[in-house]
């Protein structure tokens, strides 16, 4: 099994036009992705990749029976895009876009908690569930069908933790990026929690990094709900304080909240093993299997 | 982007919030000028990027011409904390009795922008937040809708504020979310709001920062924005577009995508090195952009070895080859020994692309780290 998505998914991507639209397109639809639309206004009629593009994203949704969407649209249109998606049924919609402004998330926080659908990102790289589906940037080649879960706030440290555990051949059940910026859809404790009714999945490892207070939420959540193990890594033990590390959440305030420290302490008292790096995470989950 | 206080002040004021009569100076003369047509007592304020101006030095009142001329000479050129001060602002002195605190930021475990008010102004307010933290009034504001007028009231009667101005500084907070709002900003304080023995209300600090993300749609404020870097290493940073942190160590770190830099940083400190920096090129990073990545680091003396730890998603492992061939190619002798880690995307492409008479090659995150803190250590000998 597998959470949020798998081959039943039918993906409108919208932004397919565009350079990364049309790369990534072509890049899921190669990973077996069923991308059945595109959604860009204006481009009604066109095709990208065998695929058609409609004007609206309601107009994709009801010609091709499409029930999930991957934003590729540029920040300055990005929150525009996602209130369209959350204006159909869709029950899932990926954003991928970087650079959104945080008051446009904010309105769309609003709208998500009066809608059933579910939004990752945005500033993430998406979601796999390997030899199914992946909609978003990830590298299809590095995951691997199995049991192990995985949830974090950073891309590139998702592909990370995921080659170490591919390297000793264990497989994931579903990868999830959730986004580093301040306001996202899916939280750490939503796709645990995900995670914990996947029978599936055997073990998690949840990767987080400074800045927020997320990671200390969501080893609560473990602590109080969960019997699926749990392994942490935690990115910015060497950060200074008061700088700003690249996104927009990973800053450490210098009051003792948000601190690398702060989370593996949380972690630990939450019975999370945390990994000094992506390689021992790696031996965390082989001990659990 | 931060905005200095006499910006904020002027978008403050063009608002309908009342400010003290000030003018910018930016020598002695001016100051001396300026304080010629305000009057004494003048406050002599700093204008530079820094919290906690006033415990620095940054801040004087001046009861007399001396007195002023001494603040010009001391404030003027002083260094505050990593900041050569170039300006002041000169403002009337207020007669005061009570100080205030109104604001406006985002709660981001809420997701929601949240208003708050307190008696306790005039000090440092994340210290009243964290040691006494009722005695901050707070209302989440629902951004759809914006600040409700009776959340406005609901603040000032929460937090305590004296009956005769509590309207007045309801007024305040509700024009305040609307600036937060009309121009993006991150936060928005003003620190202290006097009430003076009239029973007037002024704001007499101002704290606006905007988010980077949506300067696009605020060329204005945008134009506001001037080079105020720590160093020439931030300021190229700036120029190249770069998120880039300067550390004290040896070690200089390039890789994309913040988590995995940090990472990087944490396994040089693991390996037993010191970071040089923090340099993430971003996603989808063409050529050009690693060459400058590479020109960057090789600018900081400091730095004794490389390391280059690119993990493709958006990101090309050829196009990040090219660029690292580009740059070392131009050298007749490579500066520092560079460790170059490819994976992902297109990394076998990049791989084979990859110089390797220029650069050494490791497989891993951890070979790659450790072989570069080993390099610092042999070049730093």
């Amino acid at each position: 099994m597998s959470i949020f998505v798998d081959d039943d998914t039918r993906v409108v991507v919208q932004g397919i036009t565009g350079g990364e639209g049309r790369f990534h397109t072509q890049q899921m639809m190669e990973y077996g992705t069923n991308v059945v639309a595109g959604a860009v206004p204006g481009k009604g009629g066109q095709e990208v990749e065998g695929v058609p593009v409609y004007d609206t994203v309601s107009e994709a949704v009801e010609e091709e029976d499409a029930n999930a969407s991957v934003v590729f649209v540029p920040p300055a249109f990005a929150g525009d895009a996602i209130f369209e998606a959350l204006d159909t049924d869709l029950d899932l919609v990926v954003a991928i876009t970087e650079g959104v402004p945080t008051q446009d998330m904010a309105k769309v926080n609003k709208r998500l908690s009066e809608v059933d659908t579910r939004l990752i990102g945005p500033n993430c790289p998406g979601i796999i569930t390997p030899g199914e589906a992946k909609l978003g940037i990830l590298p299809g080649n590095i995951f691997e069908e199995g049991n192990v879960g995985l949830v974090s706030r950073s891309g590139t440290l998702t592909y990370q933790v995921v080659s170490n555990l591919t390297e000793r051949g264990i497989g994931q059940t579903t990868a999830i990026g959730i986004g580093g910026d301040p306001i996202i859809g899916t939280s750490f404790v939503d796709a645990l929690e995900a995670f914990e009714n996947d029978p599936d999945t055997h073990a998690v490892v949840m990767c987080g990094e400074i800045g927020g207070e997320d990671e200390e939420q969501a080893a609560k959540f473990i602590a109080e709900n969960m019997d699926t193990p749990v392994a942490g890594f935690i990115a910015g033990r060497t950060a200074p304080p008061g700088k700003r590390m690249g996104h927009a959440g990973a800053i450490v305030s210098g009051s003792g909240t948000g601190t690398a420290e702060s989370k593996i302490n949380a972690l630990n008292d939450a019975g999370v093993p945390v990994g000094d790096t992506p390689n021992e995470v790696a031996d965390h989950i082989e001990d659990f299997l | 982007m931060k905005l200095h206080e006499y910006q904020a002040k002027n978008i403050f004021a063009e608002a309908g919030i009342p400010v003290p009569e000030s003018r910018l100076a930016s020598s002695v003369d001016e100051v001396m000028e300026a304080v010629e047509d305000i009057g004494y007592p003048a406050a002599i304020k700093a204008q530079v990027h820094v919290g906690g101006r006033g415990k620095a030095g940054g801040i004087k009142i001046a009861m007399d011409e001396d007195e002023a001329r001494q603040a010009a000479e001391d404030i003027l050129g002083m260094d505050l904390k990593g900041y050569t001060v170039e300006q002041v602002l000169v403002e009337a002195g207020v007669d005061f009795e009570n100080e205030l605190y109104v604001g406006v930021t985002m709660d981001r475990s809420a997701g929601k922008p949240v208003a708050m008010v307190s008696t306790e102004g005039g000090v440092n307010i994340e210290e009243v937040a964290e040691e006494n933290p009722d005695a901050i009034a707070r209302e989440h504001v629902d951004p759809a809708f914006g600040l409700h007028p009776y959340q406005a009231r609901k603040l000032v009667f929460d937090a305590g504020i004296p009956r005769d101005v509590a309207f007045d500084v309801a007024s305040f907070l509700s024009t305040l979310y609307d600036l937060y709002e009309a121009n993006d900003a991150s936060d928005i304080e003003i620190n202290p709001v006097m009430i003076t023995s009239d029973r007037d209300v002024v704001a007499a600090d101002a704290v606006m920062n905007i988010d980077d993300d949506a300067l696009f749609r605020h060329e204005d404020l945008a134009a506001m924005e001037e080079d105020s870097y720590e160093d020439e290493l931030e300021a190229k940073a700036g120029e190249y577009g770069f998120d880039y942190v300067r550390l004290s160590g040896n070690v200089g770190i390039i890789g994309n995508g913040a988590g995995l830099v940090m990472t990087t940083l944490d396994l040089v400190d693991y390996f037993g090195g010191t970071p040089a920096n923090f340099l993430d090129i971003g996603g989808g990073a063409k050529a050009e952009r690693v060459a400058n990545a590479l020109d960057m680091v090789f600018s900081d003396e400091n730095v004794d070895s490389v390391v280059f730890n690119i993990f493709g998603g958006i990101t090309r492992g050829d196009e990040v080859a090219k660029g690292i061939n580009e740059a070392l190619e131009s050298f007749d002798e490579i500066p520092k020994p560079v460790v170059v880690r490819l994976a992902g995307t297109n990394a076998e492409e990049g791989m084979e692309i990859l110089n390797t008479e220029l650069v050494q090659v490791e497989g891993t995150l951890e070979d790659a780290v450790q072989r570069a803190v080993e390099n610092a250590q042999e070049v730093s000998q």
